[in-house]
Parts: structure tokens; C-alpha cells; sequence
């Protein structure tokens, strides 16, 4: 097979950034392949596409398309390659039909071959039911389809996919992939960037991005290969996994470790030869099983392991006692116009437990969620935090819980410093007490250097701990984390939940949205959340055990809420 | 609840001061642009002709009529005939006034009575026919001191304007006053309609609702940071307005202030209810302007409010900048009755508690 694309020497430097944004960077991107350019949020991934889109100019090194120049040959590039960027300019207002002749008239597709196009892009993307519906109107996923459908008006040589399953949910996500694997057999060539690692299992080739440094170049096989031998599963752990997972993270053998489900995964480090389960206090039944690399083990492999260090929040002090159920949701429901958004949900949240709340965009987790946290008002229906009602003391009830928004919620313009100090103030911490908190929360994240900055400024990590600093700080017995890891890198979420691991051992009750399935896996139970319905609760191994099936024996958790949604599908169409 | 609502406060201010846009546009281009408004209306006097219709054969008009003719704003001197080429001038833009000087004027001055000389100003050109007024009234002024000097008479030559076309002229002063007015509530809009506005859009609001803050507190928070940034604008906007400008201020300032937090109040609140009502800034701006751009128009700002229609003048009774303007000319140039200052207070105050109301409710309905 043919190089498609020829990069030699890659580097492209932004003006006040210390660091280039892609330090020389080599590669060949071979033709009829989907090739996943994965790396977290920063690392380079839109820059490296848009270089090759044309789109900017790089200060050193050439690209080559097809034999062209993207900054030179602009015109016979463009005529080759669709580029689909991470919010693709879908008019909101327009039907799914008007974008599409929008962007066919930009191509300059007329006549017959246009209705051709058509027919085969809407049956292709299964939007044919909706070309009167307004873009603005269609869940995530569909609108992602129908970015790509519009992009793929003119069939390209390569097309170049910056992040498309972002806010889309696993079934979507799947379609997507099947959507984008169909093209690679009509020849045309794929650049998929993610920051999924499960997707970039999937890819022939993967490139691996991390700060600039393309780190690595090949199948992702032979990357998962590299740590082949090392990874296992303790099994049977008795007590409580977070602790041996702790005791586990911070052993001299171990590179990384994860939990997963009721057990925790392990990445031994290269020469380690054995792991003593009873020096990581898992218990006289726990046993290690070998289980087969995943590609996320051999990429934390590669970036030097995991998170190490223990949490500064261990040992620290217990939450009160007093209460058992944490958070109680007694039939919360809210319409919407004539729209269920939620129908009464129901699930008491022990004190110390971690629960998610999973389900696709528009399924009601979200307004769920806002109910229990107090920032939406439940049509019927009522809602507790530590037995406090938030309709009648709301004030009293929101300052013992803590909120981390998905998206980064802090004032951009205060510094690091004047941050902190005003969730001090607002959740009333005076004083002493406020000077003590500030500066636990300062030492805690290793926010020292950047106390000055403006936060907006910080680096992606960096703001991660803050938004997490400034929540935690007033030690709410119940803490809401909305999508809390999204587009964040394999150590920092792995930072992040040593920490949150650590406060529910004190006692904290944490409650989660995600549908990244891989973080559900730290959930101790988890509500399924599906068209404004709960559809399942229970454990994620429970919840892994239901869709079990003799085709499917070992779900993983994606699996698992595919299975159970696709079961609720058929049990309520008629 | 005092420490929460003091917390949104210094982060309020903190968040305007560190912002560069926020800064320029509220802290800086207000002052500017009264600046540069008012030069722009000083600079309007140019390429003036002065048309004579001397019916006096005396020496005094004619030594009158000569200190006239040596100013320098006048670049033409054209001398009419008779009374009836007197409106033809004024008419066909030959002359941007005329002056008549009637034909008992040296008579009259020496008998010691008071003699008239009348001036014409073209009204269409009411910022020049108002600044020439002021030349002519200066120099018909020093003509009569130094008379009185050298002959100690009594009776001084008086002026009779006559403005065709806009009959009650009033000074240049009044300009600076009404402007001020109009950017002070620029400022107060600016800041305050966008503070949730933004909020929302970056998605900080969330996390000021989850905080134990209470809708008020957040509303309290929101409009005293606006309030004092805008009074900050507006000081500035004063001290400028006597550097360069030279419009003194006459009446009291602690009058002139407490009726300026007042008004800003009122200013906040509608901003805030705007505020309330967007999902973004873009939204927000977009509802300011819709709301600022008449509100402005009706305000006395361009054209009396007297002369508006009576269901105008109700609408323009319900608009804070009215009041403020009228408060504003009288404090800034005179010494105003108390009772013409505190009618027009009231009605602001009763603004700024219905529209703070307004937010507060909106504002608690649009949260859940």
C-alpha cells in the first residue's frame, strides 16, 4: 500500500505558548486506513489535522498529500481531503436537508448526482426518517452523523475526523465506527482522532500524541503486545477494593492500576516477578489472574505508568456518622412542556458509596442529576442530601455537598489563588479555618507555582485539580461530579480518582454522571438511566451479569449498557 | 450571608479589573467618548459668515459692529441692505446669523438709555448658533465694560437673540450634562446585563447555584460591583468633563451623587432582568440594545420630552435616564430646588425596586 500522506518533520509553534504545539514530527499515513490519532486534550491532535488540512501553516517540515502541499497546492488538496473539526458547523436552525444542500452548494454538487448523494449519505447515516428536523433538535450522536454526512458530500481521498465521538453516547458511538469502518472499504483513507483509548484499539494504526511528541507510530496490537504478560486481575478481594487499590498503585512492582468492577487490574512493572496479594491487604482469597493487555495499559506503559503517589486526602477526617443514606431521590420527575425528562426515579445513596448515573445524552441523567444537586426544581417528586429537603433549606442543604462541572466552571479571569479563596468564602469558611483550607487544598494539588495564573491559563491537569480543589474544600458530606474526567489523559484521571477514592474512605458519598463506561467501573452502584426511565440498578458486576449472554460471557461495561438498553427497546416497542 | 455576598462582590470586581475588555470598555472608552462627543460638538464652528443690517448711523454701532468684525470666528462679513434681505440669509445659508443693529441705537445710548442690538442665528445649525451666541454675548458684553469705564454710563446695550427655528436654545453646557447622563447609564448596562449572562454562557453559573448562595445574595452580589464600577466610569467622566471641557459643576456633588447610585440602581436592575431573561451574552447584548436605543431616544437626550405625544411622555416617565438628565442639567449647572431634585428621585427608586424585583423573580423562575 501507497503513502497517502508524508510528513516529515513536523513542527508547529503558537505565539506565547513556551512549548510547540507539535515538535517535529514524522510520519506516513497509508491509504485505505483508519489511522487514530490519539492523545489528551492538548497533546497536539487538532493542530496535527488542521496542518494537514491546510489550515495552518507549519514553521518547520513539509506535509505531502497525494503529492501536493496543503499551504501551497490549497486548491487541489481541498478537492481531496473532508475535514470534519470537533463542532462542526452545523446550522442549529436549519434542517438536516437545508445543511446538507448548504454544504452541497459549497461543493458545487448539482442535479442528479446531488439527489444520488443524498439518497445514499441519509440511508447511509440513517437520518433519512429526519431531514425535516432541525439540526439543532438532534441528539448528539445524530448530529455527528449528520456533520459527516454533510463532509462527505464530495467523497474524499482522506478524510480527517477530529474527535467525533465527543458527547456521543456507546451506542452512537458504535454506529459511528461502524459508519466510518464502511468507508475505509470504498478506499477512502481515515484519520480518527480520540481520546478514547478503546477506539484506538480498533484503528490499523495509531498515533500516539503526547505534548507535542509523537510517541508512538504502529498497530496498536504491538503496542498492547509490549506489556503482554504484565497485567492482571486481583479476584476475590475481600473488604474493601479502594484500599487494596491503594496499597496496590503505590507497591514498588506496580506500574498502574485501575478498578474494575469488584476487582482491581494491575500493571506489574517490567522486572517485577511476583506481587505479594497479602502486603496489599487484599485478602487470604484474592488471587491474581492474567488477564490480555488492553491498549490503555500499554499507553500508561509508555507515558511511564500511573499514578503513584498516595492521595493527601487519606486518613483525613471522617465525615459524620449520623446518617446512613446520604442521598434519597423519591420519585423525581420533570416535564419539560409535555416532555418527561425523568420519570420517577427512586434510589437511596448510602453514606460512603460511589454512584453513578450512566445513560446516553438526552436520557436524564443529566436531569436527574441536577435535581439531586439542587439546580433544577423537580416537577413531583422530592429529593435529600444527608436527610436535608432541597426545596425547603436549599441554602443549608448545597453547602454540605460539592460540584465539579464536566466543563471547566471557574472564573478564567481570577488567578489560581483568588479562586480558591472565593469558594472559601461563599461556602463560609472564615479566618483560620479559611487560611488552613487554602493551603491544604495548595499543597494537596501542587497548585504552589501557579497560585498567580490566571486559571484560564493553566493546563488542562492543572485545572482538573482546581475545579476539584475548589470543591472539595469545604468537605461536603456529598460530592457531585458531573462528567468529571472527560478529554482528560489516563494519569490525571487515574490522579483524580486516587483522590476520590481516598475521600470516600473518609466517609464522603460521591455522585457521578459519565458515559465514559470505563470510569462507571469505579461506580459501587450504578442507576442506568435510559428515555427519561430508570432501566437498571444494582453493582457494575450485577449490571455486567444481566446482559450476559451465551454469544456475550464476558461484557465489558460498555457491553453490558448496550445489552440492557437494547433489552428495554424490545420489552417497550410493541 | 454577609461574607457570601461580599465573596461575589470582591469577585466580581477582581474579574472586571483583570479582564482587559472589561476594563476598556467600562472603565475607559465612556470617558473617552464624552470627550469626544462634546469636541466634536465644540468643533461644529467653522467657516461662519456674519451678515450686518446696520440701520444706525452712529459711532457706537459702528465701533460695535468693528469688534465684531475683529473676531476671529467670524471668517466672512457680509453687510445687507434692508430688513427684508434679512430672511433670504438666513434661509439660503449665506449667513449663520445676522446682526441688526436698529436705527435709534447710538441715539439711544446717548441719552443714556438702554439700546438693543438683535441677532438672528440660523437654528438649524443649533450647536453653532449656540456657540456663536455665546462669541457674540462676550463681545457685546466687553464693549459694554469698556463703555461703561470711559463714560460711566448707565445704560448698557442688551442683546436680543432671536433664534429662528428652534426657539428656546439652550447652552452648550447643557449638552455635557444630558451626555453624561446617557453614558453613565451605558456603562451601568453593560456591565450588569452581562454579568450572568456571562456566567451562564462559560457555565460558572452552575456552580454559584449548587453554592449555598441564595438567589438574592447572588442578585445583591451581582448589582453592587456593577453599581460601583459605573460610579467609578462616571467619576472619571466628571473630572474630565472640567479638565478639558471646562463645565464646572455647580450644584452639590453629594446631591449629584446620591442621585447617580440611585439612578445606577435603576440602571442595574433593568440590566440584571435582561440578564436574567438571555441564555448568552450575545442574547444580552442584543436585549440591551432593544431596550437602551429607545429608552434614550425618549429620554429628552435628542428632543424635549415636552414636545412628545402624552403616551411617550408616560413611557418616557418609566425610563430612569429621563429623570437622570433633568437631575444631572440642574445639579451640573445650577443650584437646583430640592423639590424638583427629589421629584425625579422618586421615580427612580420606585424603577430600581421594581426591576430588582423583576430580576430576583425571573431569576429564581429561570432556575428551576
Amino acid at each position: 500500500m501507497t503513502a497517502l500522506v508524508t510528513i516529515e518533520g513536523l513542527t508547529k509553534r503558537f505565539p506565547k505558548q513556551a512549548e510547540p504545539a507539535l515538535r517535529s514530527v514524522s510520519t506516513q499515513i497509508r491509504s485505505g486506513h483508519i489511522v487514530g490519532l490519539v492523545g489528551p486534550d492538548g497533546s497536539g491532535k487538532t493542530t496535527f489535522l488542521r496542518l494537514i488540512a491546510g489550515l495552518l501553516r507549519p514553521d518547520e517540515g513539509g506535509i505531502d498529500v497525494g503529492g501536493f502541499d496543503p499551504v501551497a497546492n490549497a486548491k487541489e488538496v481541498r478537492a481531496r481531503i473532508a475535514y470534519m473539526p470537533q463542532r462542526f458547523g452545523l446550522y442549529e436552525d436549519l434542517s438536516v436537508e437545508e445543511n446538507l444542500n448548504l454544504y452541497a452548494d459549497l461543493r458545487g454538487l448539482v442535479g442528479s448526482a446531488r439527489k444520488a448523494t443524498f439518497e445514499r449519505l441519509l440511508d447511509f447515516t440513517g437520518l433519512a426518517p429526519f431531514t425535516g428536523r432541525l439540526a439543532g433538535a438532534l441528539s448528539g450522536g445524530m448530529k455527528q452523523k449528520l456533520g459527516l454526512a454533510c463532509a462527505l458530500v464530495v467523497t474524499p481521498e482522506l478524510l480527517l475526523l477530529d474527535e467525533p465521538s465527543v458527547g456521543v453516547d456507546p451506542i452512537s458511538r458504535r454506529e459511528l465506527w461502524r459508519m466510518v469502518s464502511r468507508l475505509t472499504d470504498e478506499g477512502i483513507t481515515v484519520v480518527w482522532a480520540t481520546a478514547y483509548l478503546d477506539e484506538a484499539e480498533k484503528c490499523e494504526t495509531v498515533l500516539v500524541l503526547s505534548e507535542g511528541d509523537l510517541i508512538f507510530d504502529g498497530r496498536p496490537t504491538d503496542l498492547a503486545a509490549r506489556v503482554a504478560g504484565r497485567v492482571f486481575l486481583i479476584e476475590g478481594i475481600e473488604g474493601d477494593r479502594r484500599y487494596v487499590l491503594n496499597r496496590a498503585r503505590q507497591h514498588e512492582a506496580v506500574m498502574d492500576g485501575t478498578i474494575q468492577a469488584s476487582h482491581v487490574r494491575l500493571l506489574l512493572n517490567e522486572n517485577a516477578r511476583a506481587l505479594s496479594l497479602a502486603s496489599i491487604g487484599a485478602g487470604d482469597e484474592a488471587r491474581l489472574k492474567p488477564v490480555a493487555p488492553r491498549f490503555e495499559d500499554a499507553f500508561i506503559d509508555l507515558i511511564g505508568g500511573g499514578f503513584r503517589a498516595e492521595s493527601p486526602f487519606a486518613g483525613g477526617s471522617q465525615r459524620s456518622h449520623d446518617i446512613a443514606i446520604a442521598v434519597e431521590a423519591r420519585g423525581l420527575t420533570r416535564m419539560f412542556g409535555s416532555f418527561t425528562a425523568a420519570s420517577e426515579i427512586s434510589f437511596d445513596v448510602r453514606r460512603g458509596e460511589v454512584f453513578g448515573l450512566i445513560g446516553p445524552n438526552g436520557a436524564g441523567k443529566s436531569t436527574t442529576f441536577k435535581m439531586l444537586s439542587g439546580l433544577l426544581k423537580p416537577t413531583s417528586g422530592e429529593a435529600r442530601i444527608a436527610g436535608v429537603d432541597l426545596r425547603t433549606a436549599a441554602s443549608e442543604a448545597r453547602a454540605r455537598l460539592g460540584y465539579m462541572a464536566q466543563k471547566f466552571s471557574l472564573y478564567g479571569d481570577l488567578s489560581t489563588m483568588q479562586n480558591l479563596r472565593f469558594f472559601a468564602r461563599v461556602y463560609g469558611l472564615t479566618g483560620a479555618r479559611q487560611r488552613l483550607m487554602i493551603e491544604r487544598m495548595i499543597d494537596s494539588f501542587a497548585l504552589t507555582d501557579k497560585l498567580n495564573e490566571n486559571s484560564a491559563q493553566l493546563p488542562l491537569g492543572f485545572k482538573q485539580r482546581l475545579s476539584l480543589a475548589c470543591a472539595v474544600m469545604h468537605e461536603p458530606d456529598v460530592l457531585f461530579l458531573d462528567e468529571p474526567t472527560s478529554g482528560v489523559d489516563p494519569r490525571t484521571r487515574r490522579e483524580f480518582w486516587a483522590h476520590i477514592n481516598a475521600m470516600v474512605t473518609n466517609g464522603v458519598t460521591v455522585i457521578v454522571t459519565t458515559h465514559f463506561l470505563d470510569e462507571a467501573e469505579y461506580c459501587d452502584r450504578a442507576a442506568l438511566i435510559y428515555r427519561g426511565q430508570m432501566i437498571a440498578l444494582g453493582t457494575p458486576a450485577e449490571l455486567k451479569a444481566q446482559a450476559a449472554s451465551s454469544t456475550m460471557p464476558n461484557p465489558t461495561f460498555e457491553d453490558a449498557f448496550i445489552a440492557l438498553v437494547e433489552k428495554n427497546e424490545a420489552e417497550t416497542s410493541p | 450571608m454577609w461574607q457570601r455576598i461580599y465573596a461575589l462582590i470582591v469577585k466580581e470586581l477582581l474579574a472586571s479589573a483583570r479582564d482587559p475588555q472589561t476594563r476598556w470598555v467600562v472603565l475607559f472608552s465612556p470617558p473617552f467618548l464624552l470627550l469626544i462627543y462634546a469636541f466634536a460638538i465644540t468643533q461644529e464652528v467653522s467657516d461662519v459668515t456674519l451678515a450686518v443690517y446696520n440701520q444706525d448711523h452712529g459711532n457706537a454701532s459702528v465701533e460695535l459692529i468693528s469688534r465684531f468684525e475683529g473676531a476671529e470666528v467670524f471668517d466672512q462679513i457680509i453687510h445687507l441692505r434692508a430688513g427684508a434681505d434679512i430672511a433670504p440669509t438666513i434661509d439660503a445659508r449665506r449667513a449663520t446669523l445676522v446682526m441688526r443693529v436698529g436705527e435709534d441705537f447710538s441715539r439711544r445710548l446717548e441719552r443714556g438709555e438702554s439700546a438693543e442690538v438683535q441677532l438672528i442665528l440660523d437654528g438649524r445649525r443649533s450647536n453653532t448658533a449656540q456657540i456663536l451666541l455665546g462669541y457674540s454675548s462676550r463681545i457685546v458684553e466687553t464693549y459694554n465694560r469698556e463703555r461703561l469705564d470711559r463714560l460711566r454710563a448707565t445704560a448698557p446695550v442688551r442683546l436680543v437673540q432671536r433664534t429662528w427655528f428652534n426657539p428656546n436654545l439652550e447652552p452648550l453646557w447643557s449638552a455635557v450634562p444630558a451626555l453624561f447622563a446617557v453614558l453613565v447609564a451605558v456603562v451601568g448596562f453593560m456591565v450588569s446585563a452581562l454579568s450572568i449572562a456571562r456566567e451562564r454562557e462559560l457555565g460558572t453559573f452552575e456552580q454559584l447555584l449548587v453554592s449555598p448562595l441564595r438567589p438574592f445574595e447572588i442578585l445583591i452580589g451581582k448589582s453592587v460591583p456593577a453599581l460601583l464600577i459605573a460610579l467609578t466610569s462616571a467619576s472619571a467622566m466628571l473630572v474630565l468633563g472640567m479638565l478639558f471641557l471646562n463645565v464646572p459643576i455647580r450644584g452639590s456633588l453629594a446631591l449629584l451623587f446620591f442621585g447617580m447610585v440611585v439612578y445606577l440602581a435603576a440602571i442595574v436592575g433593568i440590566g440584571l432582568f435582561i440578564s436574567s431573561l438571555a441564555k448568552t451574552q450575545q442574547q444580552a447584548i442584543i436585549g440591551l440594545f432593544m431596550y437602551m436605543v429607545p429608552a434614550v431616544l425618549i429620554s429628552g437626550y435628542a428632543t424635549p420630552v415636552e414636545n412628545m405625544p402624552d403616551w411617550l411622555q408616560g413611557l418616557a416617565a418609566a425610563t430612569p435616564i429621563t429623570h437622570f438628565i433633568v437631575i444631572s442639567k440642574a445639579v451640573y449647572l445650577r443650584e437646583a430646588p430640592l423639590w424638583l431634585y427629589f421629584s425625579h428621585i422618586w421615580p427612580m427608586a420606585l424603577i430600581a425596586a421594581a426591576s430588582l424585583l423583576a430580576a430576583t423573580w425571573l431569576f429564581r423562575r429561570r432556575t428551576g
